[in-house]
């Protein structure tokens, strides 16, 4: 319906991106050597959610897109974070 | 609708011949109306073998004791018919064949926005249902789960469980690629003009349908993968003898698999309103409200799925509230009904098949929603679970639903698709006959469930007798129906003469292009200038 518009990412984000990942997955495997009880898996979430958002960010070009596809993707983990909810109310009340 | 009539001198889609001709022809087109063509005789094929085994299995029933088959093989038929029905014939259904054909023309575009895409979708979806199939006849024999493979049995039984789990992984990413291809069809290949408030209803169902598909479909894709890697490395997350929860299995499972029936209705429902405001010769009744109907429903219907699990163990504090929310459903869906009545109301009504299939979708339906608030409450949920109430509830839904949207459908673009028409007269009777042995073959069915006849045996003490054989009388007299109704439609095939383009007098866009379509339906794109029931 509109216009096309190409949004070229320079060859230095790239690899700033990579170097990010790069960086995200060493601590991953490092994280797994300090003892925090239940909280490794929380940090392993949590690393990999941040993995996530750079490579939906900048290599899926979801920052230079319109709003719309934002704010789209923000309804899509909205459902699947009260999907979860609704799953662990169950084991929350069983 | 749009403000010139297109007429041309290019081949039809049928008669095209691209760089392949003949099968070859068919096995590489990317051409929207052929790939629906494509998925209407693999699905009619795969509908018609899961219609005999249900016959085969109503006439295990006729009687107590055995009669033609064992417990076992009664228990892979059951399997069997489940996974045809419901992976291979209503989840695809009305949106792979009718969603296919139509959607582009209805939105004024020549095709989907990836046509290959489009075609790799049914390679999938063939590739699924080989899977599917083989995993009946290798192995330890054909998996007697049923369809909804539960832990921790699925992951005892000796049956062939992991192919057809894994026929059924690759059946879901053919549904993913084609919710994610009409999605972005409608986000960018609207006519100029077609505004979203402007799109037929058909296809905002499909946009529904297509989010549905994209977002729950890769949560039974992972459980099956689960299952899988349970069953050959025994990680332990459903088996209780090694540390898992089967009720998680259950979550999983119906994360998707309530959905999925959403996935099945949704476009149902389109095709009804399409329909009715054709033959009522009036606009539709409260367009918004139904578009706000089909999203309600389709985010609602995501946080229902607890409703199947109320014996299962799940807590007492799920329960209540999956029961609520299932409660919750019911209003979009009542909503969509009463704009279909009121649409009808004072309206110049042209009672032809379509409509007479329309009318008869939401007689079942009707009936199917009632008894789902029978099962949807957590008290009379005990009594009937696991019984053939349930059988009878969601197949008055899904076969109900579904399946005479699908046929009414078919009544209703048949002239489109292949430039035919039907024999009205034999096709009335064909729906008459049809609608009588559906009533007769799970209408009984409630009472059995009431009874206490449990679903999924073989056999059953001599109490249930009469009914089970006024049920089986009933799945006779239906398939002599379908089979009217079948032979009426495809000896139209074969007549001279052609339809005329809009036998209906309709407005939306298909009704105002050529009869077959050609391969890109429109020779310039149309501008859209009013809503796409203009009766005025």
């Amino acid at each position: 319906m509109s216009e096309e518009k190409t949004h070229v990412v320079s060859i230095k984000t790239h690899l700033l991106v990579l170097f990010t990942l790069i960086i995200l997955t060493v601590i991953t495997v490092l994280i797994t050597s300090i003892e925090l009880g239940p909280y490794n898996t929380a940090a392993a979430l949590v690393i990999a959610t941040a993995k996530a958002l750079v490579v939906l960010l900048y290599f899926m070009h979801l920052r230079f897109d319109e709003p719309i596809y934002r704010i789209m993707f923000g309804l899509v983990i909205a459902i699947f974070v009260a999907v979860i909810i609704v799953t662990f109310f169950d084991y929350l009340y069983r | 609708m749009a403000e010139q009539t297109i007429h041309h001198q290019e081949p039809n889609y049928l008669e095209y011949q691209g760089k392949y001709k003949g099968l070859a022809g068919w096995l590489t087109t990317t051409d929207h109306k052929r790939i629906g063509l494509l998925y209407f005789y693999s699905m009619m094929t795969f509908f018609l073998s899961g219609v005999v085994m249900g016959l085969l299995m109503k006439y295990e029933l006729i009687a107590p004791g055995e009669q033609i088959m064992g417990a076992q093989t009664y228990n892979g038929l059951f399997t069997l018919h489940g996974l045809t029905m419901i992976f291979l014939f209503v989840i695809p259904g009305v949106a792979a064949v009718y969603g296919n054909f139509f959607l582009p023309i209805l939105i004024g575009a020549k095709d989907v926005a990836f046509p290959r895409l489009n075609l790799a979708s049914w390679y999938l979806y063939i590739i699924g249902a080989i899977v599917v199939l083989i995993s009946q006849f290798m192995g330890d024999g054909p998996p007697d789960t049923g369809w909804t493979f539960y832990a921790p049995y699925s992951l005892k039984t000796n049956t062939n469980v992991v192919a057809a789990v894994t026929g059924a992984f690759i059946l879901g990413f053919s549904s993913i690629l084609t919710g994610l291809n009409f999605i972005v069809t409608m986000h960018r290949m609207r006519a100029p003009g077609m505004g979203w408030m402007r799109m037929p209803l058909f296809c905002w169902t499909l946009y529904g349908t297509g989010w549905i598909q994209l977002l729950a479909t890769p949560i039974i894709g992972i459980t099956f993968l689960m299952v899988m890697a349970e069953r050959l490395l025994g990680i332990g997350f459903f088996d209780p003898t090694i540390g898992g929860d089967p009720i998680l299995y259950q979550h999983l499972f119906w994360i998707y698999s309530h959905p999925a029936v959403y996935i099945m209705i949704l476009p149902a429902m389109g095709v009804i309103t399409e329909i009715i405001p054709t033959f009522a010769r009036k606009t539709i009744f409260g367009y918004t409200a139904i578009i706000i109907s089909s999203m309600a429903i389709a985010f609602v219907g995501y946080f229902v799925w607890g409703h199947h699990m109320f014996t299962s163990g799940m807590s007492s504090t799920s329960r209540w509230v999956f029961s609520l929310l299932t409660f919750l459903v019911a209003i979009p869906s009542a909503i969509k009904v009463f704009n279909w009545t009121a649409t009808m109301y004072k309206g110049s009504i042209n009672i032809q098949p379509p409509f007479l299939w329309a009318i008869a979708f939401i007689f079942v339906f009707m009936i199917g929603g009632f008894s789902g608030l029978v099962v949807g409450s957590l008290a009379t949920d005990i009594h009937v679970h696991d019984t053939a109430f349930v059988v009878a509830h969601f197949h008055y839904i899904v076969f109900g639903g579904t399946g005479f949207a699908f046929f009414g459908a078919l009544h209703y673009w048949y002239p489109k698709m292949f430039a035919k028409m039907y024999n009205i007269r034999v096709a009335n009777i064909g729906l008459l006959i049809f609608f009588i042995g559906f009533n007769l073959l799970y209408f009984p069915m409630f009472y059995l469930g009431l009874m206490g006849m449990p679903r999924r045996y073989y056999d059953y003490i001599p109490m249930f007798e009469p009914a089970n054989l006024l049920s089986t009388i009933g799945s006779w007299i239906m398939a002599i129906g379908l089979t009217v109704i079948l032979v009426n439609l495809s000896r139209a095939r074969k007549m001279t003469g052609k339809a005329v383009d809009d036998p209906w007098d309709g407005k939306t866009l298909e009704w105002q292009i050529q009869s077959p379509p050609t391969v890109e339906n429109f020779e310039e794109i149309p501008t859209v200038t009013t809503g796409p029931y203009d009766y005025k």
